[in-house]
């Protein structure tokens, strides 16, 4: 489904690599952990994946669905099935939540060619996901992340996930800013949507969020670059072990 | 991204897309080019008006040639020729239509193209055809719309109103002006010019002078409008201004929501819209007007496009009486314009709400005046200003308390938005109070969209201009539900159209 290889990323303005050769092969039914210290370039991973500005790919290739992701823009990525879930979700003030998964949903759903869903349909499928994650109908008239509390905020976006039916899923540091009944809440969500034919990516600093969203594949990558590879296993070696092993090995 | 992109977008700015451009082909009358005393007597005439009418006209023509047109608005245009106008045209065939089968199929199908449907059978279910799609509110609740009353204006002459003889059993009247000066002289002779004298100010008194046609609302004591009243406005004939009054009297206990809506055909030469609206709000009265203004704005260069110089003036004339005036303006090339309120009833209530959209060279400055007199009045003024392209986006707005106005309250809140680095936008607020019992609160921002919201709404599959216009929505919900239902999500679509420039 994805296969990124060798990518080198800088930022626009500022010659400083971040990614540096980076080759990672992600196929439908997978969850791969992605897990590093900080400064690693996890987040730049992401929101190089999902189509932000101010990064520059001097040298490799991402391929999604044997498509060249890279030249396409962020609204054409999230129609072919890509999706990032925040780790800092960000506030649009005015606009309800409600109003804003139909929006998302309606213009995906046109840039495929597909018919928008009828407004009772659409409703009907929020409130079904939606009871799930324990979100309100309050919390749906509510504008987009405003005044959300951090496990709020974090619920809506597993929320998104659900209602857009992404078939990759690149979750940042989703467990950040959650106590562990909210974690508890958001991993269930994303269990919930873990499918043959979907793909997830989940990117965390600790090995906790993987005792509840149980991975593949847990990939250690430090200074731009996948270092380690291996299974569930490894999650608990670096939460026993600590990063500086291979924060060592690259230095 | 957002700024750079909307940057470089701006500069290969089109605001040509204007959907409303279309010119309906369709004979007129004429009035003889220019302005002076035979003009005014022709109008007059081929209204067939009654003498005092005439008078009264005559007499603001001739205040009108003392007076000079003001220029203290942030706004700049060439000096207009007043005699190189025409200030009557009428569509040949509308002479005198008694129903809409009499009504020049042409004119029938310009309104079906702007989306208005005329024929009542075609509205009895609302202004939606039936089996329409129903719509999300900002709340996303679902809701229906109920039934709109339509009086169309053409040019300088009223075409067609709707509903009526449903209106007449409620018993309001709802008519043009000509047809209220023929019908109900009384009514519009006690009322014409008491809230915006001719003298008034230097359009009103031109509008005076030669206004052709326009809506005429009365609503006698006690009763609820059992509709939405609507009136449309179409700009057609070529170097004509349009010279509207609307006459709206809520009487003792009465309330009636009233809504205009307006457009024009692309021009290279502009066109000038002068329009004078009075309501007058009786004893425990309400009015609600509000109005959609989509004026042909000019093209990417400035050329062309409608100067819209209107005098707007409600008079809260009886204790707790209401009057709210909300405001979608995202037309015309440049927008003069300042609904006001006299607070004069005591406990009465003023409110102003209102979006004003600039793009391209469009030149906006637009506020309002709330005229604090009675004891414990209050008023309300939220505007939201969203300036894009090369356009200049003025707030201008006077709260101000007579001695007399003891606690008196005004709370304002003036926000702006800006697209790109090549506008303006600018508030300028006035405030003067008499009474130390008064007490006035302004609160002013102005904020940019972010990079981070429109990459947040773009990776969730949002084009760039509909990220966009879903930003800017959410920026305007306060006063989007200040709107009758049945506008609001037209009134969306029409703030992603105008916006549609500004991202490419």
């Amino acid at each position: 489904m994805l296969k990124i290889e060798n990518l080198h990323v800088k930022l626009e303005d500022e010659p400083r690599e971040i990614l540096k050769g980076l080759s990672l092969n992600v196929k439908a039914g997978e969850v791969h952990a992605i897990m590093g210290p900080n400064g690693s370039g996890k987040s730049t991973l992401s929101y190089v994946l999902s189509g932000r500005d101010g990064y520059e790919v001097t040298e490799g290739a991402v391929a999604f669905k044997g498509e060249d992701l890279l030249a396409m823009d962020p609204n054409t990525r999230a129609a072919k099935g890509v999706f990032l879930a925040f780790q800092y979700p960000i506030e649009i003030p005015g606009v309800a939540t409600m109003q804003f998964l139909k929006v998302a949903l309606n213009s995906q759903r046109k840039a495929r060619g597909e018919k928008e869903l009828s407004i009772p349909d659409f409703m009907r499928f929020v409130k079904e996901r939606a009871a799930k994650l324990n979100i309100s109908q309050e919390m749906l008239k509510r504008p987009v992340n405003v005044g959300f509390s951090g496990g709020e905020k974090k619920r809506a976006e597993i929320l998104q996930m659900a209602v857009l039916e992404p078939s990759l899923c690149i979750l940042d540091e989703t467990d950040s800013g959650l106590d562990i009944d909210a974690l508890k809440v958001v991993a269930d969500g994303v269990n919930a949507l873990r499918s043959p034919d979907r793909a997830m990516i989940v990117i965390t600093h600790y090995q906790r969020l993987l005792d509840y969203i149980v991975p593949d594949f847990v990939h250690v990558l430090s200074a731009g670059k996948i270092v380690k590879s291996g299974g569930k296993e490894l999650a608990h070696e670096l939460e026993a072990n600590g990063y500086a092993e291979f924060v060592e090995k690259v230095a | 991204m957002a700024d750079q992109d909307t940057i470089d977008l701006v500069k290969t700015i089109e605001v040509d897309k204007y959907k409303y451009g279309f010119e309906t082909d369709i004979e007129s009358d004429y009035a003889p080019k220019g302005l002076n005393e035979d003009i005014v007597r022709f109008i007059s005439d081929k209204k067939g008006e009654p003498q005092w009418m005439l008078d009264w006209r005559l007499e603001a023509y001739r205040a009108w040639l003392h007076m000079e047109d003001p220029t203290w608005a942030k706004v700049s245009f060439p000096k207009i020729d007043y005699q190189d106008l025409y200030y009557y045209a009428a569509p040949k065939s509308m002479a005198a239509p008694k129903s809409l089968d009499e009504i020049d199929p042409k004119l029938l199908e310009t309104y079906a193209k702007l989306g208005i449907p005329l024929k009542e059978q075609e509205i009895l279910a609302g202004i939606r055809k039936q089996g329409e799609k129903s719509m999300l509110d900002e709340d996303g609740n679902e809701v229906t719309t109920g039934r709109v009353a339509i009086d169309a204006v053409f040019d300088s002459v009223s075409v067609v109103t709707t509903f009526k003889d449903e209106l007449k059993k409620a018993g309001v009247i709802f008519c043009s002006i000509s047809e209220a000066l023929r019908e109900h002289p009384e009514l519009v002779r006690q009322y014409l010019g008491s809230v915006v004298p001719q003298g008034d100010n230097f359009y009103a008194g031109l509008n005076s002078a030669v206004f052709s046609d326009g809506s005429f609302v009365y609503v006698p004591p006690g009763v609820r409008c059992p509709m939405e009243l609507s009136t449309y406005f179409r700009m057609n004939a070529k170097n004509t201004g349009q010279f509207e009054r609307t006459l709206i009297i809520a009487d003792k206990g009465s309330y009636v929501s009233y809504l205009e809506g307006c457009t024009a055909p692309t021009r290279e030469e502009s066109q000038l819209h002068a329009a004078v609206v009075e309501l007058i709000a009786h004893e425990d009265a309400e009015i609600k007007y509000s109005t959609v203004q989509n004026w042909y704005p000019g093209d990417a260069e400035g050329k062309g496009g409608v100067y819209n110089f209107v005098t707007k003036r409600g008079d809260c004339r009886g204790a707790r009486s209401k009057i709210s005036w909300t405001q979608v303006e995202t037309g015309s090339a440049i927008t003069w314009k300042y609904p006001s309120v006299i607070l004069r009833g005591e406990s009465s209530r003023g409110e102003f709400y209102s979006i004003a959209i600039s793009n391209g060279r469009q030149q906006v400055d637009s506020g309002t005046k709330m005229i604090h007199l009675g004891k414990n009045s209050s008023s309300r003024i939220i505007s939201k200003g969203i300036a894009a392209g090369r356009s200049d986006n003025t707030y201008r707005g006077l709260v101000s308390a007579h001695r007399k106005a003891t606690n008196a309250r005004n709370f304002t809140q003036c926000d702006s938005l800006l697209i790109g680095d090549q506008c303006g936008a600018h508030t300028v607020p006035y405030i003067e109070s008499k009474t130390s019992t008064a007490q006035f609160e302004h609160e002013a921002t102005t904020s940019k969209i972010s990079d981070d919201q429109m990459f947040y709404c773009m990776s969730r599959g949002l084009s760039q201009e509909e990220a966009v216009a879903l930003i800017v929505n959410g920026f305007v919900r306060d006063v989007l539900q200040q709107l009758p239902m049945e506008f609001m999500a037209e009134t969306q679509k029409l703030i992603g159209i105008s916006l549609e420039g500004s991202v490419g």
